[in-house]
């Protein structure tokens, strides 16, 4: 098998639950004829046809809604944002239509809403948002954010097959830069549980999406110091796989979270708040965090640099926890 | 007995089902304002008082296998759709028994496999697309289903709206929405939402065909959504309906509708549907008085053992609150295929994935402006007016000039 990169995984695994279940239809703008903006839908329409690969208005709310509406009729809908960021467009659908739906009066919306998000590519300050914590705050959705081919193509399998709204968002900074080889057989990955990259005894380094890999850059730095980080890739965000972040704390005793999202608010804060309420006594320094700044993700390079975490500030900060 | 041609007739039993439905509507609307005033109703009541032609006429056009979703004035719809006076009492009063168990109330609730009633959110105009994709994944199933909703004269104004019924339009969905015009939007009048006399207008924006319909005027408004219903089931496209009605109290309990001139009430209040209803049953000669007698004593006697029931119903547990966030195995998503799926698998499914395109999009000359339209502002929505009617609102009944106002504000506004 040959090495296949994110967005080829992303597209090996709508191919093959679309093969499996007649149930599976997508739904976006510019997904069909010309394949999606990222590609990640091409081929797809030659193959399974026009009611099952739908091109739609630009319009985001309807995307959604129709999505909902047709996961009402047992379908399992995949709907493409052609960026995460048009996703505030639906903000109401998917907040108070989608999430609650189940809950209200049990109405199960198996449906997946699937993007390019992140910075590092010049997007600018509407192309390169991480918009997972307007989500994660909303109970009733999932959202996972994978950071290799395997597991896009893992979690998308599961997130299409779960019963309730599942969020997929794909680091587009990831998409063509990780490649490996797959598995041949069917496999997925399961939502809510975290990944440990690689393995250390002084401090645990949490992260996910793009930041997976500067951290674990970073880790390779600080091993030819002499310190063996620990690095958790999150995989998915809600539901939140607290169990292995406290059981990896109970033996490092140090913290260290990394992630592209904005400070404030981001799941830096709930992972702090969590090891504190239950393994306060297991730390041997505080939780401590790299993000971005509590900015916009603004457009020219090095303001973008700059905004952005770098592998020497994960650094930086994992010397500083190393120290206590 | 002899019945006036109709276009899609409704035999005696259908037009005794009408008025059994309308009235039985109104009754539990004045149930549910007891309850109210003793307390027993959490939160806020909405009333449809004057508006049950509409939502009862509209949902009798469906049939089992269609799905509707009902907004909050069309407790009609849901009773002709098969859920009952208890379920409406129970949500209102947040009962455990009641469809949601008391995590939500009024009529947001719904029912997926028996019913295919699919519950709204508060949110004006987000039912628009959903019912659109309730709509196309029923036709990709190859079921030959209609979908419903309802939507205020004020909530077509939403992004929502305008999005969903221009993916019903390109998409061609079997989808109809009826615009339920009474008039009022909380305290907004209809002019200030849209210059338009006809809300059935938008629908030529769209490229969709649209109807306009007395909408207390139960036959009519059961006449002319069918056609709109049967032309949309044909795989003819989606169809907006106006029914022009009014919203005869506050926008709920709460409202004592102050602004809203007390000639316009007079002049629905003239036009009730109900008894319309029973005039037009009357002079056709359908019934009797022992008939109509035998209807009220029956509803009478629904409504007591639905109340009671309702009544007994407890409050919920607190720790339901915790429950149900997400569907862990208690649900079994099922699609309902009622064509071979062979046809949706490749082979069969693939396509040569190119656009077909016409249409090059030129003018073919024609000057400056090939077409030009530029109408003058209505009446009604030149500022000076709007403030001036305004004022006669809140002057009401104090001099001639502000007679003249309000009667203008009811009387039918006629298309220049
Ligand atoms: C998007 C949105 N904005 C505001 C509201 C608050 N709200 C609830 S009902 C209502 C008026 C609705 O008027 P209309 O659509 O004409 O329906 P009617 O109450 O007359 O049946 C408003 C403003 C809402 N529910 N949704
Ligand atoms: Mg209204």
């Amino acid at each position: 098998m040959a090495p296949v990169t994110m967005i080829e995984a992303i597209r090996e695994a709508l191919d093959e639950e679309m093969q499996r279940d007649p149930a599976v239809v997508l739904i976006g703008e510019d997904i069909g004829v010309y394949g999606g903006a990222f590609k990640a839908t091409e081929g797809l329409l030659a193959k399974y046809g026009w009611e099952r690969v739908i091109d739609t208005p630009i319009s985001e709310t309807a995307i959604i809604g129709a999505a909902v509406g047709m996961s009402y009729q047992g379908l399992r809908p995949v709907a493409e944002m052609q960026f995460m960021d048009f996703i505030a467009c639906c903000f109401n659908q998917m907040v108070n239509f989608v999430a609650k739906s189940h809950y209200r009066w049990g109405g199960p919306v198996p449906m997946v809403v699937r993007g390019p998000c992140g910075g590092g590519v010049h997007g600018g300050p509407f192309h390169s948002q991480n918009p997972e914590m307007w989500f994660v705050h909303t109970p009733g959705l999932k959202v996972v954010c994978p950071s290799t081919a395997y597991d896009a193509k893992g979690l998308l399998k599961s997130a299409i097959r779960d019963n309730n709204p599942v969020l997929c968002l794909e680091h587009k900074f990831l998409y063509r830069r990780v490649k490996e080889e797959l598995p041949a057989e069917d496999y997925t990955v399961p939502i809510g549980k975290l990944a440990v990259r690689r393995t250390g005894r002084d401090l645990t380094i949490a992260t996910y999406g793009a930041m997976t890999l500067h951290t674990l850059e970073a880790a390779e730095e600080l091993a030819m110091e002499g310190i063996e980080a620990e690095v958790l890739d999150l995989r998915t965000l809600a539901p939140l796989d607290r169990e292995g972040i406290l059981e990896s704390v109970r033996r490092t005793h140090k913290l260290l979270v990394v992630h592209e999202d904005v400070k404030t608010g981001g799941v830096a804060g709930e992972i702090a708040a969590t090891v504190n309420e239950q393994a306060f006594e297991e730390l041997d320094g505080p939780v401590l965090r790299v993000t971005s700044l509590d900015a916009p993700v603004p457009f020219s390079p090095p303001l973008e640099e700059h905004f952005l975490p770098q592998v020497a500030d994960v650094t930086r900060a994992a010397r500083e926890l190393a120290r206590y | 007995m002899e019945l006036p041609e109709m276009k899609y007739p409704l035999s005696r039993e259908q037009l005794l089902d009408l008025y059994y439905f309308m009235r039985l509507t109104r009754e539990l609307d004045e149930q549910l304002v007891r309850l109210f005033r003793q307390n027993k109703v959490v939160g806020g009541l909405y009333s449809s008082i004057g508006q049950e032609a509409t939502s009862v006429g509209t949902a009798y056009t469906l049939e089992k296998r269609d799905w509707m979703a009902p907004m909050i004035r069309n407790v009609g719809g849901l009773l002709v759709k098969g859920f009952r006076p208890r379920d409406i009492l129970m949500q209102y009063m947040a009962r455990s028994g009641s469809p949601t168990g008391g995590k939500d109330g009024t009529s947001h609730f719904g029912d997926l496999q028996e019913r295919h009633v699919v519950s709204p959110i508060s949110m004006l105009g987000d039912l628009i697309p959903v019912m659109t994709g309730v709509a196309m994944g029923g036709r990709y199933l190859g079921q030959k289903l209609v979908t419903m909703t309802w939507i205020g004269d004020g909530g077509t104004s939403t992004g929502a709206f305008h999005e969903g019924m221009n993916l019903a339009a390109a998409q061609r969905a079997p989808f109809v929405c009826v615009v339920e015009n009474n008039q009022w939007a909380y305290s907004t009048p209809v002019a200030r939402q849209v210059p338009l006399h006809d809300l059935a207008e938008r629908a030529r924006a769209y490229g969709i065909a649209s109807y306009v319909v007395d909408g207390n005027d139960v036959v009519a408004v059961y006449q002319t959504t069918k056609e709109a219903v049967e032309r949309a089931r044909r795989g003819e496209g989606p169809a907006l309906v106006e029914s022009k009605t009014m919203r005869m109290k506050g926008h709920a309990q709460h409202d004592a509708a102050v602004y809203v001139p007390p000639e316009m009430f007079e002049y629905w209040k003239a036009r009730d549907p109900i008894a319309r209803y029973e005039t037009w049953l009357t002079e056709r000669k359908v019934w009797d008085k022992k008939t109509k007698a035998e209807i009220e004593r029956r509803i009478e006697r629904e409504l007591k053992e639905e109340l009671e029931f309702a009544e007994n119903s407890p409050l919920p547990e607190p720790e339901v609150a915790e429950r149900g966030v997400y569907c862990e195995g208690c649900h079994t998503i099922e699609a309902r295929w009622e064509r071979p799926i062979e046809q949706l698998q490749p082979p069969k499914a693939s396509v040569q994935a190119a656009w077909t395109v016409s249409d090059f999009g030129g003018t073919n000359g024609g000057g400056a402006a090939a077409k030009a339209h530029a109408p003058e502002a209505a009446e009604e929505t030149k500022p000076a007016a709007v403030a001036a009617k305004a004022a006669a609102v809140s002057t009401r009944g104090a001099n001639g000039g502000t007679k003249r106002s309000a009667r203008a504000a009811a009387r039918p506004k006629r298309r220049r």
